[in-house]
């Protein structure tokens, strides 16, 4: 079919995009690798020499190091726990018939698309605030003390900011995913008389099951790398409290000047990553054929 | 198939998911109405009419030169696009029309680049554009924007490219038709609403890029999230104006977004759900 020719072309259309890629994933990472060997920091240039595993061990033994992992691990599944329980709420509630269903649509999806700075700022000043936000104005409404979120529940607040950014994307996947659910078994598993529950649990839960599936592993995906919700409202504190793995890193790369441990830090979210995206390729490429 | 719906039922529905439509949607109107109050308004408690002053608007461009990083995000998430189309085109035709035996392996080697945390190659990144000059250049994040959505641009053409029927290629040969004349008059025209969609997604997720473009810019290059995420200092007590600088910032993705909806499910998840 092909002929020689256009084979041959072929291999030179494909080959700017592979060798781009092969070198974004080949050299920054060798140096990464490297740097995680080394005794190098931006404050005392010329010291860099062997370090063995130092790195490693120091970032290893640093107490703030599990704490982060706790909390990437806390902010990943919390806001996992919502999405998806929200986005199957919401998806079968808006397939439902009504009046401004395209309206809906576009409201419910629309805070995906603001960026991450805008979406905590927003949060932070706007709704959280203890003073003057508007959850400070309802406590106030009810005679409630008002909470300084970001003091008193710091983790919490970025868990709440984040899932109000995902909702949406789970919510617009699961519902394109419900609207190829068959609507006569729906009809006729209503007739032999299943109620509400059982037809959920029984049709739509397993009809939906892939797309949860991809809702999950892409979000973990995008989630582990929380990043600029953490800098603009707790900037990881108090102490280490709303710290995750990216911004502990960032903290001894950029604020400590540590390259090395940093570069070991680096390493190690690869490794967690790399677990992830294990399980993604699996499910993805099953899908290829 | 429709059933039939009681009008109880579809307004008990209608109520319901506006309500919840309205939460969600919330924070973004809020935000929409602080921006037109005035700076004593803002902090005066709960209002949902503003006094409609473009105030604040004037202030964010007259005292914060607002214009700069909303032109450094257009450049960046245009270009970087562009220049990811420009190389992903001939890659995703390649593989969707000539496949060998190994697509398959580079599709999804291609995709696991995407999985590499950035915070990985924090370090060496960092490094390279501080040594060569690169730091804080809309050069060097273009070209780091385009990289790390690579992956994403090939696969969606890919699988847009993919379902364009292969015997209309065949049949084009047996009219004599050669290769790029193929490709300019048979494959072009079937592929532009594939492309389009792919322009569109990217540039969304360009423009709200939020690890690099805050790490790598300062002042010069700094597009738009750099440029909020500097409101988190204590200036940001000037909600009028950090609500009519993030209003501004989101308004254009927010309505390229809702023209989206169905590209962002298929580009997002990869073809896996459609």
């Amino acid at each position: 079919m092909a002929t020689r020719q256009t084979q041959g072309i072929a291999r030179w259309m494909r080959m700017p995009a592979i060798v781009l890629l092969l070198i974004w994933m080949v050299v920054p990472l060798a140096m990464t690798i490297y740097f995680s060997f080394r005794n190098y920091n931006l404050l005392s240039p010329g010291q860099g020499s062997w370090a063995g595993w130092f790195n490693y061990v120091y970032f290893y033994t640093d107490p703030a190091f599990f704490q982060s992992i706790w909390n990437t691990l806390v902010l990943v599944v919390g806001v996992l726990i919502i999405t998806v329980i929200g986005g199957i709420a919401i998806a079968m509630l808006i397939d439902r018939p009504m009046w401004g269903q395209g309206i809906v649509r576009i409201l419910v999806i629309s805070p995906f698309f603001v960026m991450p700075p805008v979406a905590a700022l927003i949060w932070k000043n706007m709704l959280m605030h203890p003073g003057y936000g508007v959850f400070a104005d309802i406590a106030k409404f009810f005679g409630a003390q008002p909470v300084d979120w970001f003091a008193a529940y710091p983790l919490f607040s970025i868990i709440l900011i984040v899932a109000w950014q995902w909702l949406p994307f789970a919510t617009l996947i699961l519902l394109t995913s419900l609207q190829s659910l068959d609507g006569e078994q729906m009809e006729a598993a209503e007739m032999d008389g299943a109620g509400f529950w059982s037809r959920f649990w029984y049709l739509t839960l397993p009809h939906m099951a892939r797309a949860i599936t991809v809702v999950v592993l892409i979000q973990t995906i995008f989630l582990l790398a929380v990043y600029a919700e953490i800098l603009v409202t707790t900037n990881g504190g108090p102490g280490y409290a709303s710290t995750n793995l990216v911004f502990l890193i960032y903290r001894v790369a950029r604020l400590g000047f540590d390259v090395g441990g940093g570069a070991a830090g680096g390493v190690i979210a690869v490794v967690l990553a790399n677990i992830v995206a294990i399980f993604l390729m699996r499910a993805v490429g099953r899908n290829l054929d | 198939m429709a059933r039939a719906v009681t009008t109880q039922t579809k307004v008990g529905n209608t109520v319901v998911a506006w309500i919840i439509a309205l939460l969600i949607f919330f924070p973004i109107l809020y935000t929409i109405i602080t921006s037109l109050k005035t700076e004593q308004e803002a902090i005066a408690g709960f209002s949902l009419i503003p006094s409609f002053t473009f105030e604040s608007y004037q202030a964010v461009q007259s005292q914060n030169d607002y214009f700069k990083p909303f032109m450094n995000s257009v450049i960046l998430a245009v270009g970087s696009t562009i220049l990811a189309l420009i190389v992903a085109i001939p890659a995703a035709w390649a593989m969707a029309f000539n496949p060998t035996k190994r697509t398959k392996d580079i599709l999804m080697w291609m995709l696991s680049t995407k999985m590499m945390p950035a915070v990985a190659v924090l370090v060496p990144i960092y490094l390279i554009f501080l040594n060569t000059g690169l730091m804080d250049t809309r050069f060097g994040l273009t070209i780091l924007l385009m990289l790390i959505n690579l992956p994403i641009v090939v696969w969606m053409l890919y699988t847009y490219f993919r379902e364009i029927p292969g015997e209309i290629l065949e049949a084009a040969r047996m009219d004599g038709a050669t290769l790029w004349g193929e490709i300019w008059y048979v494959l072009t025209p079937m592929a532009v609403p594939g492309i389009a969609s792919t322009l569109l997604l990217n540039i969304i997720l360009a423009w709200n890029e939020s690890f690099w473009t805050i790490q790598l810019t300062t002042t010069n290059a700094a597009p738009l999230t750099a440029f909020i995420a500097s409101f988190s200092s204590p200036q940001g007590l000037f909600w009028a104006k950090l609500s009519a600088a993030s209003t501004l910032a989101i308004a254009p993705i927010l309505i390229m977004g809702w023209f989206s909806q169905k590209q962002l499910v298929r580009g997002l998840t990869f073809g896996a759900v459609k």
